[in-house]
């Protein structure tokens, strides 16, 4: 922990590898934030349906 | 005004019924009603009636993770701020040197990135959907000013943390910020003035930007979604609170 981190070169890109991570997590917590069914109220759709 | 509070029966809110010079009998509900306060009052009542300040139905685009994002920056900014007052009133002897300092230092820092990554996933949402749409463009702009202030107030955090790395960052902040002509205005080295900024001018404005910018997503609505099958030929743009 109280040693500097790994840095990835790549021509201009300088990056530390736990900025990399966490913006790869960022990406994938968006990606499956799309695609993942959003949890709605059973009963309130029923009480829509009723109306 | 009520009957009630006539001459002496103590100090009134207002003069009126108290049947100073100048003031009408008859007229008390229309002197009411004119001035700034009730312009204001009713311009605000057009934009955000209160009862749908809170509302209990929402449209269904509503139900999306990409508004839980937003939702969790809010949540992370209470524990920054929560934390934050007790790492203010302890000092920085207490944070550098306890168990219960390190304990709030940590929760302090964890939860300003908590704010950052979920703000920037909101960001990215309301980009890819376009959430300055209809009429959105103000509470886009507002949340841009936010997350430009959100960065200055985290940088002047990692100048006070009373560190080498502090020193660090500070010294070679100092090189790029007088390098844009800002350093005799914002002296990141001045221990002072980025506590100050710190602890005070700038969680202020963030806290008051954040009420704004709540209050603008209530009083037009969430966007609805690019190509909703269901939005109104009419060109209608409001969807606060229309369940559907």
């Amino acid at each position: 922990m109280n040693s500097p981190a790994p840095y990835l070169h790549w021509g201009f890109i300088l990056i530390s590898l736990p900025n990399l991570l966490l913006i790869a997590v960022m990406v994938l917590l968006f990606v499956v934030a799309l695609i993942a069914p959003f949890p709605h109220n059973a009963a309130k759709h029923r009480d829509d349906d009723n109306e | 005004m009520s009957e009630a509070s006539g001459a002496g029966s103590g100090p009134g809110p207002l003069p009126s019924a108290a049947g100073s010079p100048g003031s009408s009998s008859t007229g008390s509900s229309a002197v009411r009603d004119k001035g700034w306060t009730a312009a204001l009052r009713g311009r605000l009542d057009g934009r955000l009636p209160l009862e749908e300040v809170l509302p209990t139905r929402q449209p269904a685009f509503v139900g999306s993770w990409v508004y839980v994002f937003g939702v969790v920056t809010i949540a992370a900014l209470v524990w920054v701020l929560v934390s934050g007052c007790v790492l203010a009133f302890m000092g920085s002897a207490w944070w550098h040197t306890s168990n219960l300092g390190h304990f709030f230092n940590s929760i302090h820092f964890w939860s300003v990135q908590m704010f950052f990554i979920f703000m920037v996933l909101h960001l990215w949402g309301q980009y890819w959907g376009a959430g300055w749409r209809d009429g959105r463009a103000k509470t886009w702009m507002v949340g841009v000013v936010l997350f430009l202030v959100s960065i200055v107030t985290a940088f002047t955090g990692y100048l006070i943390q009373q560190n080498f790395d502090s020193q660090w960052i500070a010294v070679n902040a100092k090189d790029a910020i007088n390098a844009t002509g800002l350093g005799g205005f914002f002296n990141v080295l001045n221990f002072g003035q980025m506590y100050g900024i710190h602890v005070m001018l700038f969680p202020i404005a963030l806290t008051l930007l954040v009420v704004l910018h709540i209050v603008q997503v209530r009083s037009r609505g969430v966007v609805r979604p690019i190509g909703d099958p269901y939005a109104p030929a009419s060109g209608e743009s409001v969807s606060r609170g229309a369940p559907r």
